[in-house]
């Protein structure tokens, strides 16, 4: 048969169909890519020459760019695991047959629908130095904290974290529970495998793909937490919270692009690494479905 | 049901029911705060952001975060929709904004993830790698070399500069090419058997089983762009151009008493759009994330 041609035409169809979104992607995603790239390794923007790594060498060697760094580091390597739990313990509450389950899912998935300006307001209201949360604590007899401007403004904004984007885990979850056919539990079950046995070797198993995606989107949500985070405390928030986000922003309003463009480049070579480990870790252990 | 499986479950309902309510809390406290005189809200929340007047020393005072107002007052929803011309001005701006992206990404992402997820070419998964790392990019990697590009199209200060890259960013493209994979690939074959073309095949299979897909995609996108703050901010200098987003956050601090409000009328279509849309938003979320 000629599956060769066939072959052929559906990569020309596939060119009409991938035309439309390579174009803009391209114009707005990919050059921008290779320009920053690009600036990266110059002296100056236009007309410069080329430096190597010395734009490189300069930015690990600033304070600011560790701080930005770590605290981005940190915040994803603690919130996605804490996050991931959090959101598996309900699923899995959910999953059971609770009573008013319909309406406390959607308890759960307002937040995300919520835009994060309409809230800051009660956010400020809790966690000012005189907000609510002091005064709770006051009343203990307990001494204010001063929750945005100390090291406490780390677990503020994981808590805005892990508020606004618990839901939509949660619904992945559940849709990977509910696809676990329930034979495979009767089938364990009659041949002596406990419960615990069960979860790690069954729901744990099957729950991977979803795993994995959850995954995926809690990253991209960590670093979406910058909006959060600059409408609560602005421009230069406490240390502890300084992002490289914060970092790129600052640097874009200083004019120092060849920083700026290196971090970046940085820092998508730190998701590149993490996502090629993620899909890895994903085939690996999808094999053992089939 | 045994006996002890109905206490059980009445035990985990009450507790997730605690979880539950303290998510749903700062939502309630912005709606009923809303209905409060400005009076009222200045008397409560005065003290927010006021640090540097406590002396040392003194005994120190907080605010009064209250639940139900002293009296039932419509007046701030008339001080945000009618005193203040701008703050409608802005809610036009987020809508025109945000709807010009939802449609346009829309299209442009099923045309792309139809591609991706039926088609096979050369190069597809590298490719669809490239779209991966991209969506997971924050906005500020690519900021200067977009800050010129959108210069060199004469695009600065118009919601262009917002637009375009909106239409074309990654994220519909992965959302509808993961919902894509959850329908099976039989479909496509069957037709071909019969004779249609991809075209045909797109247009008249695929996107009506796309709806729910469809439909978490425009309640994400909807969040998102409702919700922008970074890219107005450096593309939009007039404040007459930028969306209603960047005014609630000047607006908490300069005139705190119609913050609530404004929040309120902020967020309620994007509340109704999600409880219109629920059920198909929650089954589009979900098929999108069983296909790795």
């Amino acid at each position: 048969m000629n599956g060769g041609r066939l072959r052929r035409r559906e990569s020309m169809v596939a060119v009409t169909f991938l035309l439309p979104s390579a174009i803009g992607f391209a114009l707005f995603y990919l050059i921008p890519f290779g320009m920053g790239l690009v600036y990266s390794v110059m002296d100056r923007t236009v007309g410069g020459s080329f430096v190597g790594l010395s734009n490189y060498q300069e930015l690990i060697s600033s304070d600011s760019f560790h701080k930005a760094a770590s605290n981005t580091f940190w915040f994803t390597v603690v919130n996605v695991p804490l996050m991931i739990l959090l959101s598996l313990g309900v699923a899995l509450a959910l999953n059971r047959n609770l009573y008013l389950r319909q309406w406390l899912r959607t308890a759960f998935v307002l937040p995300l629908v919520v835009p994060v300006a309409s809230v800051v307001m009660v956010w400020q209201v809790l966690f000012d130095w005189n907000g609510s949360l002091n005064a709770w604590l006051h009343s203990v007899g307990l001494e204010q904290v001063d929750w945005m401007k100390s090291a406490w403004a780390r677990g503020v904004i994981s808590v805005f974290y892990l508020w606004k984007h618990i839901g939509y885990n949660i619904i992945l979850f559940l849709a990977g529970l509910q696809s676990i056919p329930r034979d495979y539990y009767e089938t364990a079950a009659l041949e002596g495998a406990g419960r615990w046995r069960q979860w790690y070797g069954i729901t744990l198993v099957y729950l991977t793909p979803t795993m994995v995606f959850v995954v995926l989107m809690s990253i991209m949500n960590t670093f979406k937490i910058f909006r959060e985070t600059y409408l609560i405390a602005g421009d230069y928030p406490h240390d502890s919270i300084y992002t490289l986000q914060h970092y790129m922003n600052n640097m874009f309003l200083a004019m120092d692009v060849q920083k700026l463009s290196a971090a970046a480049t940085l820092m998508v070579i730190g998701i590149y690494i993490i996502v090629t480990m993620l899909l890895r870790f994903e085939k690996r252990y999808t094999q053992f479905m089939e | 049901m045994k006996k002890t499986g109905v206490l059980r479950n009445l035990s985990v309902t009450l507790m997730i029911a605690c979880i539950g309510l303290m998510m749903l809390l700062p939502i309630v406290i912005t709606f009923t705060n809303s209905f409060m005189t400005e009076h009222e809200i200045i008397g409560n929340y005065g003290l927010v952001g006021q640090m540097s007047l406590a002396v040392q020393g003194e005994s120190p005072a907080f605010v009064n975060l209250k639940l139900i107002p002293d009296w039932l007052s419509f007046e701030q929803y008339g001080n945000v929709l009618l005193a203040t011309p701008t703050y409608l001005f802005m809610l036009w701006n987020s809508v025109a904004m945000v709807v010009s992206i939802i449609a346009g990404q829309t299209v442009v992402g099923a045309l792309a993830a139809y591609a991706f997820a039926k088609l096979r070419f050369k190069g597809r998964e590298g490719w669809f790698r490239v779209y991966l790392l991209t969506m997971l990019m924050p906005f500020q990697v690519t900021l200067v070399p977009n800050y010129i590009i959108a210069d060199k199209l004469r695009l600065m200060n118009t919601a262009g500069a917002i637009i375009l890259p909106g239409i074309f960013a990654a994220f519909g493209v992965f959302m509808l090419r993961q919902f894509m994979l959850s329908i099976p690939h039989a479909l496509v074959e069957a037709a071909q058997m019969d004779g249609a073309g991809h075209y045909r095949i797109f247009y008249r299979i695929m996107l009506p089983l796309m709806k729910p897909g469809i439909a978490a995609l425009i309640v994400l996108l909807f969040v998102d762009y409702w919700n922008m703050v970074e890219q107005p901010l450096i593309f939009l200098e007039d404040a007459f151009k930028q969306p209603l987003s960047l005014y609630l956050s000047r607006i908490h601090k300069e005139a705190q008493g119609i913050g609530f409000a404004a929040s309120m009328v902020y967020m309620t279509p994007m509340v109704l759009l999600f409880i219109y849309a629920e059920s198909y938003f929650i089954e589009g979320v979900q098929m999108s994330g069983i296909k790795g």
